[in-house]
């Protein structure tokens, strides 16, 4: 077979396909951008207050918390799974803190200890981490589906966070300047150089995470092992610990969330962020991520963050109930999966027609490996001879 | 309505024959790869026509078009002598051609019954009439002869009788033309007998039947006419009184495309890979070994072929040397070095990757580019600290594409962009970046056309000319008599017989136990 002259028609019909669909790709590719955009516009429109500094710092910090998260479920979807116990997690983490600023009791000793805030936003961290190990320990050692480890994750996490506080919310976070724990609202209230604290640490987690997803070898084994576990195994990813890895990286996220949010909040409640979970796997997946892992960007990830917090904080500013955002937030998410699928479909459907037409076999190819493949692979597993 | 017909074969002769069946002119081309040229074919009313060919030769595209599951590019299909077109198998079944395939599509939770009546329940007032489903499946059953109990789970029932259980479901929906693929293969020697039986009883009543088998022996006991398939051509056609196991090896083999010989002019070095006795048992089958005591030693600079049918154990011994599968027992040693104990990671550190069999399946990313899924098995060598340079990782990615001769606009370029032949390419080109000293490859030229399939040979050929140990697995004969200094036979997880590169193909098959040639 000549694969010069396919590889020239290969190119040729790319080339077709990029005139014709430029204006489409560009506007399905770009979607939560523009849609950001529009949704920036039609506020600032019905809203004078929308479009102002304030408004946007202030909308910025309530987009913290979802992006938070939502980094953090973008590293786990492009593995091919699922963290569903996010929301409970960032609950648990914020009640664990507030617990820890009521001080310890050591009774053997008979003292009460007080952590200074930065032990405390460690230790928080760390339960998180232990909270997503476990998640991931169930994923990748005990094949436990991802869906089923997690969503008892979140039942288990609600429910000790509501054993700890006795369903009760610790509304006293401020500390006391003689046992050294105050600050902890620095969090949620103070500014650098204008922008507010929650904003910048969510700032930092995206660099963070962008550098490990485009320029580490974990970054790699991540999309490899969601695009093909199977692949990536045989060529020497380890992808049992990348499977523990990013699961443990979502609980480290949801507990830096819940620090924020508690502090924002100044109180820590074990109810906090309930269906939070849900908004994370929204914002990825408006940022364009597929579900069945191994596609999705940091930058997409946020722009869905972005688009969520934005579109709910709009509604309420131009005085929509908060049934009707719910109705709206709803259609977003399911539209954005809807352009998914067209996006990746679109992809398919010129390979499908490709395949009819004999002079550019681009995206024949796959099925044609199939066909004589075919034999050996049915007999498989059935042949014993 | 009878359709007598003259027709001019291949091999010369003129046949007349009452067809039930007939393909003219049938081609099928999967882009540039070009499954069937132009195949005529006939399946005769009330006998058994055996299709013979090697893996990749089209019988199952064939196959395929007969029972529609895919349509030819060109070609008409007659019924009767009259053409018809079938868009899926449903339309194809309703005409009364159906198809069992090798592996069974059956629900094995539901009952015998339940399976002969899936989607096409019998209702009436008040839902599913059972009572009337029972009777009909005893019917079909005591017509067959197997006496097997319609509210039986099909799980609980031998393979056998499963098969025996598809072919009850394909005439209750009044098949006239029944396409079997391999349904020997994974039957015992007992059961065989009484699947012949049912064909027999099938002819006496006037259903033909198309039969596919890698088992030519068993074919020839069965078989009326027989048809032999080669690279899409059909080579030959002869009835059953006129044909012998030589006459059909002959024509399948036939003379090969020059796959290249054995590298030589230099000397091969010491052992590198050393297999001693690796077993790996069956998970499914208790006491069964996929992989029954393999010890193989591989010099540097030395291409060994392994040999077998499906099922032999290729695959399965493949994959335990890379670390894939759990081998029960034996040990692996790369350059006297024991690396049994290690991860896939580790091994490949050590310079011992594997090839794997299923592109799609084990061997790319589709989600990432050609130049990620080349970088992808040796990212250690662009890691400097915490961060890939994006420098040296293009660095290796050229490298790869220009050592393998992939064609692909660059490294960017998505996967689904490249012929099978140049995925297979970027497989190789992959576990090559690594620079190994020893490369496992399963199947290679499986699903790649020809000239790909030359390429790649010349690739393993150079490679052990500078001192890789290469060992390459394949199901079509012709292939080990391309670079292999020595070619390696398994058969039910067993070396059976090892031969050197002057081998005739007749040997090798006689070995594998596809074939026992005189």
């Amino acid at each position: 077979m000549s694969d010069t002259s396919q590889a020239a028609a290969n190119s040729q019909a790319t080339n077709g396909a990029n005139g014709r669909f430029d204006l489409i790709r560009l506007l399905l590719e770009g979607r939560a951008f523009f849609a950001l955009i529009a949704i920036i516009v039609v506020f600032s429109i019905l809203s004078p207050s929308y479009f102002t500094v304030n408004n946007f710092l202030t909308m910025s910090s309530h987009v913290s918390i979802f992006a938070l998260l939502s980094l953090g479920m973008l590293l786990v979807i492009l593995t091919g799974g699922i963290d569903l116990s996010v929301g409970s997690t960032m609950a648990f983490a914020g009640v664990f803190a507030g617990f820890l600023l009521q001080g310890v009791p050591l009774e053997i000793f008979g003292v009460v200890l007080y952590p200074p805030v930065w032990v405390i936003a460690i230790l928080t961290g760390a339960l998180g981490a232990f909270v997503g190990a476990i998640n991931g320990v169930l994923v990748a050692y005990f094949k436990v589906p991802a869906f089923v480890a997690t969503l008892g994750m979140l039942y288990v996490a609600r429910g000790v966070a509501l054993l700890m506080t006795d369903g009760l919310t610790y509304n006293n976070l401020g500390g006391s300047p003689e046992f050294g724990n105050t600050g902890f609202d620095w969090l949620g209230f103070n500014k650098l150089l204008g922008i507010p604290v929650g904003v910048l640490i969510m700032a930092v987690v995206a660099i963070l995470c962008l550098l490990a997803l485009s320029r580490t070898p974990f970054g790699r084994w991540v999309y490899s092992t969601g695009g093909n576990a199977r692949a990536a195994e045989l060529s020497g990813v380890p992808v049992k610990r990348v499977q523990v890895s990013v699961y443990v990286l979502s609980g480290i996220c949801a507990a830096i969330a819940g620090l924020v949010l508690s502090s924002q909040l100044t109180s820590a409640g074990p109810t906090a962020g309930t269906t939070y979970e849900l908004t994370a796997i929204a914002g990825v997946v408006i940022g364009g991520a597929a579900l069945t892992g191994g596609r999705g960007t940091v930058r997409g990830t946020l722009l869905g963050a972005f688009v969520i917090g934005f579109l709910s904080d709009g509604l309420v500013i131009v005085g929509v109930s908060s049934y009707w955002q719910t109705v709206f937030t709803g259609a977003v998410i399911v539209l954005a999966v809807l352009l998914n699928g067209i996006q990746y479909r679109g992809r398919k459907q010129r390979g499908d027609s490709s395949q009819d037409d004999s002079s550019s076999s681009q995206q024949a190819t796959p099925s044609a490996m199939e066909a004589p493949a075919v034999e050996s692979a049915a007999g498989k597993p059935a042949s014993q001879s | 309505m009878i359709n007598e017909h003259e027709v001019e074969r291949t091999s010369g002769e003129r046949v007349t024959d009452e067809a039930i069946l007939s393909a003219r002119h049938i081609a099928k081309s999967f882009g540039n790869v070009h499954a069937l040229k132009t195949v005529d074919f006939d399946v005769h009313r009330g006998k058994v026509t055996t299709l013979f060919g090697e893996n990749g030769a089209g019988k199952s595209t064939l196959m395929k078009i007969l029972s529609g599951v895919i349509r030819p590019t060109s070609g008409k299909i007659l019924l009767d002598g009259q053409p018809v077109s079938f868009d899926s198998t449903t339309d194809a079944q309703r005409l009364g051609i159906s198809i069992i395939h090798q592996e069974l599509s059956l629900a094995p939770n539901l009952s015998v019954r339940d399976n002969i009546f899936m989607g096409r329940e019998l209702g009436n007032a008040t839902g599913i009439d059972y009572a009337e489903e029972t009777r009909q499946t005893r019917l079909l059953m005591e017509e067959l002869d197997e006496p097997i109990d319609p509210l039986t789970p099909v799980e609980d029932l031998r393979l056998g009788q499963q098969q025996i259980v598809e072919i009850a479901r394909a005439l209750s929906v009044n098949s006239r033309i029944l396409i079997m693929d391999e349904p020997t293969s994974a039957l015992s020697a007992t059961e065989v007998e009484v699947l012949f039986k049912v064909i027999r009883d099938l002819k006496s009543r006037g259903v033909s039947i198309v039969y596919i088998s890698h088992h030519l022996e068993e074919a020839l006991q069965i078989t009326d006419h027989a048809v032999v398939l080669r690279d899409g051509i059909m080579t030959a056609y002869a009835e059953r009184k006129d044909i012998d196991l030589e006459w059909i090896v002959r024509n399948m083999v036939g003379d090969n495309f020059d796959l290249g010989s054995p590298p030589s002019g230099y000397t091969m070095g010491d052992v590198a890979l050393s297999l001693d006795s690796i077993t790996v048992p069956d998970a499914s089958v208790p006491g069964r070994m996929l992989v029954d005591q393999v010890s193989l030693n591989v010099r540097a600079g030395e291409v060994v072929c392994i040999y077998g049918l499906m099922g032999a154990g290729r695959t399965e011994l493949l994959e335990s040397v890379a670390g894939r599968l759990d081998a029960a027992d034996g040990r692996v040693l790369l350059e006297g070095e024991d690396i049994s104990r290690l991860s896939i990671a580790e091994r490949i550190a050590k310079g011992l990757v594997l090839v794997p069999e299923d592109r799609q399946r084990d061997g790319l990313v589709q989600t990432m580019s050609v130049g990620q899924n080349l970088s992808l098995a040796s990212i250690g060598a662009f890691t400097k600290g915490l961060l890939t340079s994006r420098r040296r990782e293009q660095a290796v990615v050229d490298e790869a594409i220009s050592n393998v001769h992939i064609k692909t606009d660059g490294g960017e370029a998505a996967i689904s962009s490249l012929s099978g032949g140049n995925q297979q390419k970027v497989v190789i080109g992959k576990m090559l970046a690594t620079h190994p000293k020893a490369v496992l490859l399963d199947e290679p030229s499986r699903g790649i056309d020809v000239g790909a399939k030359a390429e790649v040979f010349k690739l393993l050929s150079e490679g052990a000319s500078r001192g890789l140990s290469v060992v390459f697995s394949t199901s079509e004969v012709g292939e080990c008599l391309s670079i292999a200094h020595r070619i390696v036979v398994m058969s039910r997880g067993r070396i059976v017989a090892e031969f050197g590169p002057d081998v005739m193909k007749e040997e090798i098959m006689a070995a594998s136990g596809e074939a026992v040639v005189a």
